[in-house]
Formats: C-alpha cells, structure tokens, sequence
C-alpha cells in the first residue's frame, strides 16, 4: 500500500499557486526525496502531508485513508524541522519525551524511552542540557530523536541538512539513510541540493512552479531528465535547442548532453571555440561556445588540453543525447 | 575599534540630561524627611521622622492606597486577559485590518488623557451608568491593554511559529500545546506586562479624574494636595512612598525581559 | 477538548475571531463607542439661558472655538507644544546619541534604566517635585542667590507673559515642567533611530574630510529624524492635552486640557467641552498623517 498519496493536490494563498494539482504516491518504506529551488512548493507539499496547511483542492490520503481534515496531532506522521524547533523552555530528554507526555505515558516510563532515543542518535548523556547548550548538529540529533521516539509511519524532514557545514552534512546523509533502512519506515524529505537528493533518495520528485516536472530514481533524473527544467536544475546538462538537434536526429525537440559525453575528436559533427577552462583535479572542465551555444565538457585528465581560443571538434555517443519533451 | 571615546562634550551633555531626570525624583526623598511643614523652605531646617508616623496614622492615605491597589489588581488582571489574545490573534496569521486592530489596541494612550476620560465621562452619562469602582477599573484596564499587548507580541514575535507546529505534530492539540508551550514562553512576557500594567494603572490620573466620581484613589488624593496643599509634610511622604511602589514593578519587568526585547515602555 | 480543538484547527478564521472577540468587543464598544459619544455631543450646543443641551445637530459649538478667548488658548496651547517639542528634542539627543554609540555593557543598562524609571515614575510626583523645586522659597531661587544670580532670575519673572510671581505660577515654569514629564518619551525613539547608524557610516563621513560638526549637521541629524518626529508624536500629544501640569504650575491663562475639564465639570457646557476635546484628535491626526508619510512609525 502507498504511504502517502496526492490526488491533484492544491494549495493556494491568495493568487499564489504555492502547489498546483499535484499527484504523487510515496510507498512504504520508501527514501522518497522534494527536491526544487525555493517557492517551487516542495515544502508546502511536505506541510499539507504534515497537517500545517490545508489543501484549497484535491485528497490526500495516509495508508489509505483520507486525512485533510484530520489536523497534525491526528495524523501517523512526525516531522524534523529546518530550524529544528526544538521547546527552549525544556531540557534535552524532556524535548524527546514531549510526545509521550501529551500520550500520557508515564514519567520514568517516558524518560526511558527518550534515553533510548538519544541513544541511537549517539547524543547518551546529554539529556539534562538546555537546546541553547547545543551545537547545530546535536540540536539536529535532538530533533531526529524527538520525531522518532513516536514511532511514525511516516518521518518528515524539512531541508534537515541545511544548516550543518559540509562535514557535518555528508556525515549525517550517511546516518539518516542507513537510520532509514534499519527502522523501515518512509522517510519524505525536502532540499534544494541536488547532489543531496541524488545520493539519498530511492526515489527524487523535481518541483518547479507548484507543480512536479519529473519523479523517478535519482539515474532517471540525473541521466535522462525529461524537461529542460530538471536538466538544467539537477545537473550542469548541456541543452541543446531543437534546430541543433534537428540538425543530427532529425527530431524537432530539445536535448540534454552531460559534460562528461562530450569529447573533443579530430572529426566530428559540432565546431565549437573554448572561452574558458579549469583544472578541477580527476578531470578538466572546458567551457564552449558554439554558435552562441554555451556548452560545458568535462574531460579526463588523461585527454589533451586544448587552448583558450582554440576551435575544437565535438562528438558523443548518440545513446547520450537524451531527447526531451518541449523546453 | 576606532573613535569609541566619546568627546568631551557629549558626556557632559548626556550626564547633565540624566541629572535633569533624576535630581528632582530624588529631592522629594530630602524633603520626606523635612520638619517643615508650612513651606516649601529649602534647605529643609530640620530632618524628623516624624512624618512617617503621621502617615502611617492617616485612614484617608489607607482607605486612597487600597482603592488604587484594588484598581490597579483588577484592570491588570483584565488588561492581561485582553492583551494576550489580541497579541495572539495578531501575530499568529496575516488576516484583514491586523493594522487596524493594532491601531486600536494604541489609541488609548496614543490620544491624550483628557480626551479619553471626557470621551468615556460623556459614555457614562449618555449610557446613564453611575460612577463606581467598575468606571474607574473600565477606563484604567482600557489603557493597560496597550502595555500588555506590546509585550506580549514582541515576545510572540521571537518565539518561532514552528514550535506551535513541533507540539501539534508530537500529538498536542491546541490546548494542550497552549499549556505546555505557548504559556511557559511568554510567561515572562505577560508577567513584565503585567507589571508595568500595574505601575500605569496605580499612578493614573487623568482618565481618573473624568471616571471617578466621588472615590479617591492614591493619584486623585495627591491631586486635591496639590491643588490645595494642607498637609505638605503627608504629601511628601505619600511621593517618596509611591515612587518607591512604582519602581519595583519597573525593575521587575526590566529583569524579566532583559535580553530578550525591550519593555515596550513607548506609550505609557 | 479534543473535539472543539478540531474544529478550531478546521476553522483557522473562526479561531481568529474567537481570540479576536474579547479584546474587540471592549476596545471598539468601550472606547470607540466613547469616542463616538464625544463626536456627537460636540456637535450639540448648550442653551446659555436655561443651562440645558440642545441636542440637535449645529456647528455653532465648534464656531465658539474661534471666539478670541477660546481661540487664544488653542493658539497657546500649540505654541507650547512645539516648544517642549524642540527642546525635549534638543536635550535628548546627546543622551540618545551617547547611549547609542558609546554605552556598552553595563553602562548601557544602567543608560536605559536612567531613562525608563523616570519615565515609569509618578507623573504627579514628577509635578509635585517641580512644585518644591520652582516655589518661591523653593531650591531654585537658593541656588540662584548662591551663585549670585538672583538679579537674572528676578529679571526673567518681571518679563511679561513668560514671567510672574514666582517660577511656579509662570509660564516658564510650565514650559520647564513639560519638558521634564515628556523628555524621556523623545530619548528613547531616537535612541532607536540612532542604534540603526552603523559607526562606519559616520566613519566614512569623517573618512571623505567632513569635520566632526558637518557628521553631525549631514549625517547624523537627517538620520536621527525618524526617531525626533516619532518621539515629537508624544511630545506635542501629551502636551496638547494636559491639563494638570499647567494648572497646578502655571500662570492664571489657561490651556486645551483644562478648558475641556472646565467646560465639562464647573461650566457643564459638555458640548464645548467635546470640541475643544476633538482640537488636539484633528491636530494629532494631521500630525500622524504626515509623520506616516515621513516613515517615522518604523523607529517605534
């Protein structure tokens, strides 16, 4: 059965169509990744699956049954906020053990639950603290704890890894996704960062303007996007316009060419002059120009260098020219 | 950092400002003590204690200072209840006439005194309500909720709407949430608030005079002693006494809410 | 509980509205409804014969505001409010400034401190004060024969309409008093105004060679004046309206405020009363009009 289920889901403030007509299914157990620039509507979506906002139109339903009029405390799901949200008035244990107090479990009872919790975020010990006490990842652990000690169906995470450095970040989408499989259940989380979708998720849905351009897994998304939107925004795609493609298919669309496809060859079918280049360690990235045609290559280090002004040759593979629905 | 010495002239321009506020608060502590008691002689010809005394003796000074406590109680009670559900309903969504409401809950004080007492002395009579202890509390809680309401919303403000939503999504409904957030954050909030309510209430007088009647609070006896002074001596001593009542509930509120955001003492 | 709270999450307008109820239904029954009530009765009149109001409708009331005696006291209320304007404004500002720029730490509680106590303090114990300070054989006129100076104060009271008897029952001495009860409303919303100055700013006036007075005259003062006009809304309200300050220190000429109490009480001409009420509410509504447009409610 389907976890989360959007069947044309809106929501609207004023004349802002913040999600416009969204349908979506999320399966159980699933690592499902938003992912979108802001004001795309992925963290809206997140909201109404939550219960902070109400859909203008459409059904939502959790394992089947329709919630949107069941507000947050209702509903078999639990969030991680981006600011985290952690009470300042309660110590660390007693923040984890909040949901169990409003169930009314008992104190000792409760406390030994949120101990357990701390624990398998490695933060033992820290229960007497005040949030303030903490640094941006602990309170990050706290909020993970705080979210997980109710046993949700459903786990919400709000651009989670937003706030931490980068150490910090590559170290916690470890923890999060092998966390995710040990407990089984069905992790949504929104970002921006593509790189932080493609390596989580099961499953990436791309959001632009209220509405999703593609959902798949992150080598649908990343090797054969099917907007220009997604190519650009997922990767540096090269997108190619429909006279060029026209020119070698015979297809009257747009396409997406990864820097990686391109090679520069002594015959080839595209001349193109570079205007600029960098050294980035395993590979050199090459910027083009081809008839006003802005292109990236990235190419191994082993390949000759050309020089800036040069006029080069391209080719690729045919099977890496991804063709794509108008732009 | 460059330039952090102030020049010369600043300092005895700013310290000389600060003795023009406080010199005179502190000549009435002088004067307390005075055995004067036909003039307004300076300096005094003698210190005596003997004025405390005397005050302590007086049934009208009592009977003054219980009304104004009873007042100032029951207007900072309904004053906290008003304050805090406006502050709430305004910070809480965008919703039409948010301005307008907040414009409202600041006319009280942002209009001078006189126009408010008239307005409601005209209300009284027009409604045929006689005075009592209930118009005076009705005009004093009017002007309170203003105090509260800074307060309150400043604080609600700072205190990240996600925390509301945390409560709801850990299985908290709106009271619980009420009880277990949203009351331990702004405590200290409603509480400085409340304070400064309290001080504004206990030493009003303009809107008094006009909702009044017949009843003298501590402010409307200092009034009548002023305009016809009979026993200078008890008057010092009642000043000296209600600067020191008005000044705890100010210090309070300034610890209470130091760090965190101002007491909104703008429109007393 | 579960319930209702349901239905408040389902209804987010109708929890508004609960929450609004209370503090609408007092302020805008109570107060507005009050001041309705004064709208209304200043445009009654009182029939100078038999004492009684005539309550149909007339602007003959507000045209007896413009009688010489009445409109003498209007003038004369004005021109005192602006005057304690300027000067509390000019007092402020070096307290404002040097809190804002040079306190730190502890010495900018103890600056605010300094000025909120006497802000919160007793207004009648403030007058009362001034009425010790001010009286004949008060402290001041000691001072002034300690210094030798009794020739200047008793020169300033011989002056006509700023002198009198003593400087308690003159006009300087309300003035003085004016300022003193309202200055602390002035230093604080320029405190604010100038605590948004970034110090480099005035560095980079001295930086491009203005010397330290050009900072003040085209840096600082332009952008204090937010602040100034905010602070002036409660300078020059509070002082349209007062009406114990001017009658307890004070010649016998007579401001609004106490010719609205006048009216009201020992006249019983309400309908005057209600006009004279509804002089400093235009006059403020002008003033608050123009100062919006000045953009002076941000520094609140």
């Amino acid at each position: 059965m389907s976890a989360v289920t959007f069947d044309d889901v809106s929501r609207h403030f004023g004349a802002v169509r913040a999600v416009d007509a969204v349908s979506l299914s999320i399966a159980e157990g699933e690592f499902f990744a938003m992912l979108g620039p802001s004001g795309s509507g992925k963290t809206t979506c997140l909201r109404l699956i939550a219960g902070f906002e109400r859909p203008s139109a459409g059904q939502i339903r959790l394992f089947g049954a329709p919630v949107q009029d069941q507000p947050p405390y209702r509903r078999p799901v639990n969030t991680v906020f981006q600011d985290y949200a952690l009470f300042p008035h309660l110590n660390v244990r007693d923040n984890v053990a909040y949901g169990l107090m409003i169930a009314g479990q008992a104190k000792t009872d409760r406390h030994r639950d949120a101990d357990a919790a701390l624990e398998m975020v490695r933060l033992t010990g820290y229960g007497d603290r005040k949030p303030s006490a903490l640094s941006g990842g602990q309170r990050q652990r706290v909020a993970l704890a705080r979210a997980l000690v109710m046993k949700p169906r459903v786990l919400l995470l709000d651009e989670p890894l937003g706030a931490l450095d980068l150490k910090l970040r590559e170290q916690m989408q470890d923890e999060l996704k092998s966390l995710q499989r040990q407990l089984g259940i069905t992790f949504i989380f929104v970002t921006h960062d593509q790189s932080e979708a493609l390596s989580m998720a099961d499953r990436v849905a791309v959001f632009n303007a209220g509405q999703i351009a593609q959902t798949g897994t992150p080598e649908d998304i990343y090797f054969r996007p099917e907007t220009a939107f997604v190519a650009d925004f997922v990767g540096s795609s090269n997108i190619l316009p429909a006279r060029l493609v026209h020119r070698f298919t015979g297809r009257d669309c747009p396409a997406a060419l990864r820097p990686e496809a391109l090679r520069i060859v002594d015959t080839g079918p595209l001349l193109a002059r570079v205007t600029a280049m960098s050294f980035l360690g395993t590979a050199t990235r090459v910027v083009l120009d081809a008839d006003s045609i802005r292109l990236t290559a990235l190419l191994p280090k082993d390949a000759p260098r050309p020089h800036i002004g040069e006029t080069v040759t391209l080719d690729w593979d045919a099977s890496d020219l991804h063709l794509m629905a108008g732009a | 950092m460059p330039s952090e010495r102030a020049p010369v002239s600043l300092k005895i321009a700013a310290g000389a400002g600060l003795l023009f506020l406080h010199l005179p608060i502190l000549l009435i502590f002088i004067y307390a003590f005075t055995t004067e008691d036909k003039s307004y002689q300076w300096p005094p010809p003698g210190l005596t204690l003997k004025w405390f005394a005397v005050t302590w003796g007086r049934p009208d000074v009592w009977a003054a200072l219980r009304l104004s406590l009873q007042v100032a109680a029951i207007s900072t009670a309904v004053a906290l209840v008003l304050g805090t559900l406006c502050a709430a309903a305004v910070s809480r969504a965008h919703f039409f006439g948010r301005e307008t409401v907040s414009l409202l809950v600041i006319l009280p004080i942002a209009l001078p005194g006189v126009v408010t007492g008239i307005a409601l002395r005209s209300a009284f009579h027009i409604a045929e309500i006689p005075f009592s202890f209930w118009t005076i509390v009705l005009g004093h809680a009017t002007f309170c909720v203003v105090v509260v309401y800074n307060n309150a919303v400043a604080r609600f403000r700072r205190t990240s709407g996600s925390l509301i939503e945390a409560s709801m999504d850990l299985g908290a409904d709106s009271f619980q949430t009420l009880r277990h957030v949203i009351l331990p954050n702004i405590a200290t909030a409603l509480l400085a608030g409340g304070m400064l309510a309290f001080a504004l209430s206990f030493d009003e007088v303009i809107v008094t005079t006009f909702t009044a009647g017949q009843q003298q609070t501590l402010p409307i006896w200092m009034l009548e002693e002023l305009v016809r002074p009979r026993q200078r001596p008890v008057t010092n001593v009642v000043a000296m006494v209600v600067v020191l009542v008005t000044l705890l509930p100010i210090l309070g509120a300034y610890y209470l809410t130091r760090g965190t955001d101002a007491v909104a003492g703008q429109g007393k | 509980m579960r319930a209702l709270s349901d239905t408040l999450w389902r209804r987010p307008r109708l929890t508004i509205a609960l929450l609004l109820a209370p503090p609408l239904i007092w302020l805008g029954v109570v107060y507005l409804g009050a001041l309705a009530a004064l709208l209304v009765q200043s445009f009654f009149s009182i029939d100078h014969f038999t004492g009684q109001i005539n309550r149909t409708f007339t602007l003959a009331t507000y045209a007896e505001l413009f009688r010489a005696s009445n409109f003498d006291i209007i003038l004369r209320t004005v021109v005192m409010a602006a005057l304690v304007t300027l000067a509390s404004a000019v007092i402020a500002f070096p307290i404002a400034y040097y809190a804002a720029r040079y306190a730190r730490g502890r010495w900018k509680a103890l600056f605010y401190l300094g000025v909120m106590m006497p802000l919160w303090s007793s207004y009648l114990v403030k007058v009362y004060s001034w009425k010790l300070i001010l009286a004949r054989e008060g402290i001041l006129t000691w001072g002034a024969a300690k210094l030798h100076l009794t020739w200047l104060l008793d020169g300033w009271l011989a002056l006509p309409v700023v002198g009198g008897n003593s400087l308690s029952v003159s006009a300087t001495g309300t003035f003085i008093v004016f300022v003193y009860v309202w200055l602390p409303y002035m230093i604080l919303p320029v405190q604010a105004a100038l605590e948004r100055v970034p110090p480099s700013m005035l560095e980079a006036s001295g930086d491009l060679g203005a010397k330290p007075f050009q900072t003040l005259r085209h840096v600082l003062l332009p952008l204090a004046m937010p602040g100034v006009v905010a602070g002036s809304i409660f300078t020059f309200s509070l002082t349209l309206g007062d009406y114990i300050i001017p009658g307890i220190i004070g010649s016998s000429r007579r401001f609004i405020g106490q010719a609205v109490y006048e009216q009201q009480g020992v006249a019983g001409n309400t309908p005057l009363a209600a006009a004279f009420a509804m002089v400093p509410i235009l006059i403020m509504a002008a003033y608050l009009w123009a100062a919006k447009k000045k953009g002076a409610f941000d520094a609140l």
